[in-house]
């Protein structure tokens, strides 16, 4: 069953080396996902998703970044090797990344139409109709209506923004769509909206994803696995059932607490002590270690490891074994 | 002294002249808040929230209508009346970085409203109670001669509120306080605000686009949507027995984390209406399903359905009965 893995990270690690400081991104993470999987990765700010997201696409700013060991499989291929060449071929039919500021990825002076049919004549051989029709089959998908082909991006609101970008990052059929926090900056309302849309895109071209945020209500609606992402590791991953019915790393539980809940009015938020610890400067053995309630001697000094097995977390202990049983 | 009401606004407006025409960026806003509660305001972008707040505490010039603190009409006090008044209101924004002059000291930072409103008469005072301030909202003494940059977002809302109390304010409007905030910190500085609350007797304008945040926290929640107050009750209403189509399809957008109990999404469909000019009628008409002529040809007036729960929507009797309903 290994061969419908499209994407293996494994043991990652992502510095930003300045003439100063050295930002410890990325500390050896590893994760996979199969053919139309769905991972929400979640953490704080600073916590290193959009890093990993950047690794997997070879766009580390280098410098200062540098991907200082680890192996990246995309299809089987690790990607750490490719040639620019290779890269450009694999962002353009293979992987596809949304950024968070949707204007990041739109020119503000062309219009949308003609943006994103460039980037299907980049990819590919068609002609100049043929592109046109697939923009406007692909715009209307998203619910962007064909009479705004040749409107500018300043002319849409947020969310008509984010659906043009969503619907430019489907152009070439990716295998596999990275989405950093795409509807973060958007409305409810509105996001309800772009997450059923990437729902049933996803399920209609079979399509494998990587769903960054810091929300963990978006992952429990669009994701079936979820990794908890903590001062560049991941501390706790597994299926979204299990993790969020069963939190076994004092920081899941921490952040599952610090939240107010809607269908339970009582319960007292609990924050979790301190803040983020800064990446050019982690702590001793775990890094969770200065926040965490529980900790002991033992977790000052060694860095855990990784235990369980399909549901796995990152601490010296179990804490919450009898719970999950 | 029960509900007794602090702030109240009539027929609140403020419009924003632009190229186009005018802005209705708060238009005909009723709203009363009671002594000592939260009245936490949702909406979505641009719909008016933070200007509301900033109207009430005369912050901008309202357009027309009037803002009663503690039944005085404060949109004719002068200028050193309204001075005067300033002590009693304050407002806390989302952004702790812009809002800190990063010359200064946390400790000049605290200081500085009681300079300005001359509370104490010598600095040894002003000292002492820049440090209780300092304790109460859990700042380290150490940091009195330390920058804002050396600060978190969490520890500089945490300056942010001690300089808003230190002059002792009856009302405060929070906007969007915990916005910027990762969810860890957010939870610290939730529990901060509702600690002060019950401390010193504070009101809250509470501002928010996240409802689970703004349920946590409040007492009573108003609704708008562009520009209006479209519904407000208390927060067990509005969760239990919403009454507006926007409302309900809102409350239905919201991501849960309950894995065991997966809730259908309204998706609601069409475009927003402009703020500029708008057309007479209902602001939601263009995106909402039970839209009848009557919708788009007379503006709902706000009225009190039920007790203390209020609703502008020409149908609300059919949402309540349930003849109106979303299809999922
Ligand atoms: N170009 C860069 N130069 C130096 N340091 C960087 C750079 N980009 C990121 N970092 C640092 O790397 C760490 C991880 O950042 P990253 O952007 O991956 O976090 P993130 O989890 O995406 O956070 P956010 O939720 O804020 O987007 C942070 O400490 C950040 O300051
Ligand atoms: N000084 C101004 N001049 C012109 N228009 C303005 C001005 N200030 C605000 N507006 C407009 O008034 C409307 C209400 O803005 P406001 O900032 O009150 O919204 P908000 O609900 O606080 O939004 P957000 O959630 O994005 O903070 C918006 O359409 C905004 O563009
Ligand atoms: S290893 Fe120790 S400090 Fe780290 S999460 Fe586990 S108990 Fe806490
Ligand atoms: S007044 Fe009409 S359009 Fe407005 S919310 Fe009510 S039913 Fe919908
Ligand atoms: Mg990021
Ligand atoms: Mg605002």
């Amino acid at each position: 069953m290994e061969n419908n893995t499209v994407l293996e990270v494994k043991n990652l690690h992502v510095h930003y080396v300045t003439s100063d400081s050295a930002a410890k991104a990325v500390n050896g993470i590893d994760f996979e996902i199969k053919e139309g999987e769905a991972l929400g990765l979640v953490g704080e700010t600073g916590a290193g998703k959009t890093t990993t997201a950047l690794a997997v696409m070879q766009l580390i700013p280098d410098p200062p970044g540098m991907i200082v060991d680890g192996e990246i499989y995309f299809e089987g291929n690790n990607v750490i090797y490719n040639t620019d060449k290779e890269n450009q071929a694999m962002r353009g039919n293979g992987i596809s990344m949304i950024f968070q500021d949707p204007m990041t990825a739109l020119n503000p002076i062309m219009t949308v139409g003609d943006q994103l049919s460039e980037v299907v004549l980049t990819h590919e051989k068609l002609s100049k109709a043929e592109a046109k029709k697939r923009v406007i089959e692909l715009l209307e998908v998203v619910g962007v209506k064909s009479d705004r082909y040749d409107d500018y991006p300043h002319q849409f609101s947020g969310g008509q923004k984010q659906r043009v970008v969503i619907a430019m990052s489907l152009l070439c059929n990716p295998k596999l769509l990275i989405a950093d926090e795409p509807t973060t900056a958007l409305d409810v309302t509105i996001q309800a909206q772009v997450l059923e849309i990437i729902n049933n895109l996803r399920e209609k071209y079979k399509m494998a994803m990587i769903l960054i945020t810091h929300d963990l209500g978006v992952v429990a609606e669009t994701c079936d696995k979820v990794a908890i992402m903590y001062a560049g590791q991941i501390v706790e991953a597994g299926t979204v059932r299990e993790v969020y019915l069963h939190p076994r790393h004092p920081y899941t539980r921490g952040l599952f607490d610090s939240i107010p809940k809607l269908d339970d009015d009582s319960s007292e938020l609990i924050p979790i002590e301190g803040a983020i610890s800064n990446a050019a400067d982690l702590p001793s053995g775990c890094y969770f270690h200065p926040r965490c309630r529980y900790c002991q001697d033992i977790c000052r000094k060694e860095a855990p490891a990784q235990q369980g097995g399909e549901h796995q977390f990152m601490c010296h202990f179990d804490l919450f074994k009898e719970e999950a049983e | 002294m029960e509900n007794q009401v602090l702030i109240e606004t009539r027929r609140l407006k403020k419009y924003f002249p632009v190229p186009a025409g005018f802005l209705h960026a708060v238009d005909d806003v009723n709203l009363t808040i009671n002594k000592g509660e939260t009245l936490g305001i949702v909406g979505e972008s641009g719909c008016g929230k933070s200007t509301l707040g900033r109207v009430i505490l005369r912050l901008h010039e309202a357009t027309s209508g009037d803002v009663l603190y503690d039944g005085m009409d404060i949109n004719n006090f002068s200028a050193d009346e309204m001075r005067y008044m300033r002590q009693n209101m304050q407002i806390i924004f989302q952004d702790p970085y812009a809002s800190l002059n990063p010359r200064m000291t946390i400790g000049q930072i605290i200081e500085e409203p009681l300079k300005l409103h001359k509370i104490f008469k010598s600095a040894d005072e002003r000292r002492a109670r820049v440090e209780e301030l300092m304790e109460l909202v859990g700042l380290p003494m150490r940091s009195y001669n330390q920058y804002p940059h050396e600060f978190d977002g969490g520890r500089r809302q945490r300056v942010v509120i001690a300089r808003a109390l230190s002059i002792n304010p009856q009302f405060i409007v929070c906007d969007e306080p915990v916005s910027a905030l990762d969810v860890s910190v957010q939870a610290q500085i939730l529990n901060l605000l509702m600690e002060l609350q019950k401390k010193m007797q504070l009101t809250y304008m509470f501002i928010s686009h996240d409802l689970s945040v703004v349920k946590h926290i409040s007492t009573n929640i108003g609704v708008m949507y562009l520009g209006q107050l479209i519904e407000k009750a208390s927060k067990n209403d509005i969760f239990s027995q919403p009454l507006h189509p926007y409302t309900i399809a809102l409350l239905s957008a919201i991501p849960s984390t309950n894995v065991l109990a997966k809730s259908k999404k309204i998706i609601l469909k069409g475009e927003i209406n402009s703020p500029i000019n708008p057309k007479v009628g209902c602001r939601f008409a263009t995106r909402c399903p039970f839209a009848t002529e009557k919708c788009t040809s007379e503006n709902p007036v706000f009225t009190e359905a039920m007790p203390g729960h209020f609703v502008a929507c020409h149908r609300w009797k059919e949402v309540a009965d349930g003849t109106l309903a979303f299809d999922v």
